[in-house]
């Protein structure tokens, strides 16, 4: 098991490998489809200004060397207006397989966390700047908002509660790497050898 | 037939158990689906964690998934039974529910984007009511249905040229197991695989997923039908894909298929794809008692 506290440096990113079973703590992002859609269009590709500009300024020092995860996640406000994560299991990362690559390219984050996987033009982010895929047990809700330490801060809660980039801190947050910096993913793997033996079982 | 007394109360409590615990059949396939891994694998590990997730569920009352889905309810009701108001109680439920917590809200208009907030939205939830010949019976089926798994839900038209399956159960039998080589992980594996053989595009959907609702360890009355239902889930199983599609040896927990009528024309296979964490329960109201299941 390797710990991992963000930010997270290149050269730690660089010593994972696929299969490696990460305890991750720190500060992680959530950011889901409008998220993704918001961080590529807005940010990355518009001329972003006023609340725009702001978010931006706010989350890039947090983002570059951190961690985002896909997640929308079951909230809680309490009477104090303090929010709390009650279930906060891993949403299907390759629907933001057209913006991660950008996301990881521009804004300098190490680690998505997220589940199913994602594909070659992440995969390849992840070469070319230093990030790895980290893989989180789909379902496991309860379990992993038990990591939740604390909901710092919420943006954009006008995409819906489950679509907010929530700004959190997490302790021992376990997940395995399925994609590393190296060009290697256990998705690509399982997906062909998967076929391979589809075509063995019904004779093509 | 008399109304069930504080229904909202009632219904309420049908979606604290849904969301918070999984039916004991799902269970058991997920332990003996961590028996059969090897030790020191992921997907054994996997397993683990899923089956520690869903005991913290339960005793915390929270939701087993952060993805409470779409919420699809299934009611069988005698001829008098009021509809209206019944399905009034039960969106009354959905908007408790969701405020304590047991639903995400996740009713998302279409065309604006916005989020109700309350799970309440235009068919959301969704609503399928069947009069049955039972005189002092109400039955009220919920399941909750997770977008991720949804999306990995197909439907194929036979013949197709590139799996080369025909109208056929050989063709039937190729475009299922296509269909979770497709899904690998993406879905929440080790998955519940819910099938209907023909019939229109719409309702060939709507009756796959229906099958969800049986019991894993029935045994379907039509003997053609039984045998391709234990056969897929032991050839899906030997593709290796494994919990999340880690690798290993549970890919499927249980596959359930219905055969419908087709006119000539068209031959649709659909398949609903659900996640391990296959959420469902029943509300039963016979002879003034409420009971759930």
């Amino acid at each position: 098991m390797t710990d991992l506290s963000t930010p997270i440096s290149e050269q730690d990113i660089r010593k994972l490998n696929v299969g490696d079973v990460v305890s991750l703590s720190g500060i992680v992002v959530t950011a889901r489809d409008a998220a993704h859609k918001y961080m590529v269009e807005t940010w990355l590709d518009g001329e972003p200004s006023g609340e725009d500009a702001d978010l931006l300024a706010t989350l890039k020092p947090v983002l570059d060397g951190g961690v985002i995860y896909h997640c929308g996640p079951v909230v809680r406000q309490d009477e104090a207006g303090k929010w709390h994560f009650v279930a906060a299991g891993p949403t299907t990362s390759i629907r933001e397989e057209p913006y991660e690559h950008r996301v990881i390219g521009s804004l300098g984050v190490r680690a998505v966390i997220g589940k199913g996987g994602m594909a070659d033009k992440t995969l390849a982010a992840c070469a070319e700047h230093g990030a790895v895929y980290l893989h989180a047990v789909g379902g496991a809700a309860t379990l992993i908002a038990q990591r939740v330490l604390e909901v710092e801060d919420v943006y954009k809660t006008e995409f819906g509660l489950p679509e907010a980039f929530w700004r959190i801190r997490i302790q021992d947050f376990q997940c395995v790497v399925t994609m590393d910096s190296h060009g290697n993913s256990l998705h690509k793997k399982i997906l062909a050898e998967s076929r391979e033996r589809y075509n063995g079982i019904v004779g093509l | 037939m008399k109304t069930i007394p504080n229904l909202e109360m009632h219904a309420l409590e049908l979606i604290r158990l849904a969301s918070t615990r999984l039916p004991a059949d799902i269970v058991l396939a997920l332990e003996q689906g961590r028996a059969a891994e090897l030790a020191g694998s992921a997907a054994r590990a996997t397993l683990d964690t899923v089956l520690e997730n869903i005991t913290m569920a339960a005793e915390a009352s929270t939701p087993i998934c952060q993805d409470t889905g779409t919420p699809v309810f299934y009611i069988s009701h005698p001829w008098d039974y009021p509809l209206a108001p019944l399905r009034e109680a039960i969106r009354c439920a959905v908007r408790r529910a969701t405020e304590l917590n047991y639903l995400r809200p996740n009713a998302v208009d279409s065309i604006t984007g916005a989020n109700s907030g309350d799970n309440i939205g235009i068919h959301f939830p969704t609503f399928y009511c069947e009069q049955w010949d039972r005189e002092d019976e109400l039955r009220i089926e919920l399941m909750l249905k997770g977008g991720g798994s949804e999306n990995k839900s197909i439907q194929y038209s036979l013949p197709n040229a590139a799996l080369k399956a025909g109208r056929d159960i050989d063709g039937v039998r190729k475009v299922i197991l296509d269909a979770v080589v497709q899904a690998q992980g993406q879905g929440c594996g080790p998955a519940v695989l819910g099938i209907c053989i023909g019939n229109d595009r719409g309702s060939s959907y709507a009756i796959a997923k229906k099958q969800l609702l049986r019991p894993l360890t029935d045994r379907n009355p039509d003997p053609v039908l039984q045998e391709l239902e234990e056969e897929i889930t032991v050839k899906a199983n030997d593709l290796g894909i494994g919990p999340m599609g880690f690798g290993g040896r549970t890919t499927v927990l249980g596959t359930k298929i219905a055969a419908a009528h087709r006119v000539p024309a068209s031959f649709f296979v659909s398949i609903v794809y659900m996640c391990w964490a296959s959420r469902h329960k029943r509300l039963t109201f016979k002879a003034g008692e409420v009971s759930y299941d």
